[in-house]
């Protein structure tokens, strides 16, 4: 039997309600990234996580989860799990058992963000457990009602602490701060750049040529809705690194699979796989820029690939490494 | 209803273009799909909650759609319907 929809959705939109998030974090694994940074708190302009890449330990938990139950007798009993979620926060027990790998190695992507930021003399502070997962899953769902009201709380939180403009880390958060929340918040006004166009707009200065070739996977919501693909080839390039482009790039790039994670498992796992056959043609070591591609294709590639985030990719060109980092092979 | 407003395939003239590139590959989206909503085929388009909520949104379709249909928006729309009418989700 396949994994029911109505109730996953339920659940889904239930916690974003009541608990501000789809997948609810401890304030310790939302902002326990930034500690020893000594970012300022607040500002005018903000580092804006949304929370996307300290969700994805639990979310690639809950996914493995819902592979399992797919096609079995439990999802029969959703339904309760419903109920029950209502009471219970059921995603904080996930966190539990999500792979530290797995969440230093996102940790350590924020804190290059904020290291390649500096280097580039960008100035931000950042809003610790203030800040609010923006709502990209409920609005795709299309629970319209449920997202307009999250918007409207999460611009409501900015206004009040002064933030004019958002320096954003993910394609999906970036997306609906700067695109969707004008549809729904009256006189939304705040500025939202991608950290990634901060970084290349600064004009890095070209490094020594590295010996080293990356493919670059394109996230669909950077590059077809925000129409960004220019900028992370450039600040690769600058960095010394060789691009190489699979077949479906840019504008024509390929799915990671991701969005069908929570409801369709097994068919998220075959349009990774087609996604990973293609950039496996090309090359060994990939680069993504959206913690929910990295996390999926990750999984189809096995042993086939190295697949790492952007930002660790140009931090680790520097000469410096900006502080501990954990183990970026397949973490 | 505002929803209902909100989706427009009328200037789909049906070449197929989107349902070839999509990475799902089901027949039924998103071209076959927004004619039997157009029709108002409500019965069908029920049958086909599973592919509603199946698309990837990824745009890909869009990007190469000649009659510049906004499907994946039409897509978004329909799923609100649907919670609204058949799930209860708001």
């Amino acid at each position: 039997m396949p994994l029911p929809i109505s109730p996953i959705l339920g659940i889904l939109s239930d916690n974003l309600r009541k608990r501000g998030s789809v997948l609810p974090l401890s304030k310790r694994a939302a902002t326990g990234w930034a500690r020893g940074l000594d970012l300022a708190r607040g500002g005018e302009t903000i580092l804006y996580t949304g929370h996307m890449y300290q969700i994805i330990p639990a979310l690639d938990v809950m996914s493995s989860q819902m592979a399992a139950l797919e096609n079995s007798f439990m999802t029969w009993f959703f339904g309760m799990g419903r109920v029950l979620n209502k009471f219970v926060n059921l995603s904080f027990f996930m966190s539990l058992t999500a792979s530290s790998e797995k969440k230093r190695y996102s940790d350590q992507v924020l804190r290059d963000i904020v290291g390649l930021l500096r280097d580039a003399g960008v100035e931000f502070g950042y809003l610790y457990e203030d800040e609010l997962y923006a709502g990209a899953l409920v609005h795709d769902e299309g629970m319209d009602e449920t997202f307009g009201n999250h918007a409207r709380r999460v611009t409501e939180g900015l206004k009040k602490q002064g933030v004019r403009r958002l320096i954003t880390v993910d394609p999906h958060t970036t997306h609906m701060l700067r695109q969707v929340y004008p549809r729904y918040v009256e006189d939304f006004d705040i500025e939202v750049q991608s950290y990634l166009e901060v970084l290349a707009l600064a004009h890095p200065e070209a490094a020594e040529p590295v010996n080293r070739e990356v493919v670059v996977h394109d996230s669909c919501v950077y590059a077809r809705y925000e129409k960004m693909y220019d900028q992370p080839r450039e600040l690769l390039r600058a960095a010394g690194l060789t691009v190489r482009d699979p077949k479906l790039s840019g504008k024509s790039t390929h799915c990671c699979g991701g969005p069908l994670e929570s409801l369709f498992p097994a068919e998220a796992h075959r349009i990774s796989g087609l996604r990973v056959d293609q950039l496996e043609a090309e090359g060994k070591s990939v680069v993504t820029m959206c913690p929910i591609c990295r996390v999926n294709l990750s999984k189809a590639a096995g042993d086939r690939l190295v697949i790492n985030d952007i930002a660790s990719t140009l931090a680790s060109c520097r000469r410096q490494p900006f502080g501990p980092r954990p183990n970026r092979a397949h973490p | 209803m505002k929803e209902a407003q909100r989706f427009n395939a009328g200037a789909c003239f049906h070449c197929g273009t989107c349902t070839a590139l999509c990475p799902l590959g089901y027949e039924i989206l998103p071209r076959k799909l927004f004619r039997e909503v157009m029709l108002g085929l409500e019965d069908r388009v029920r049958a086909s909650i599973p592919q509603i909520f199946s698309c990837l949104l990824c745009r890909m379709c869009e990007e190469n759609c000649p009659a510049e249909v906004h499907i994946a928006e039409n897509i978004r729309t329909l799923r609100c319907l649907i919670n609204q009418q058949e799930f209860g989700l708001k």
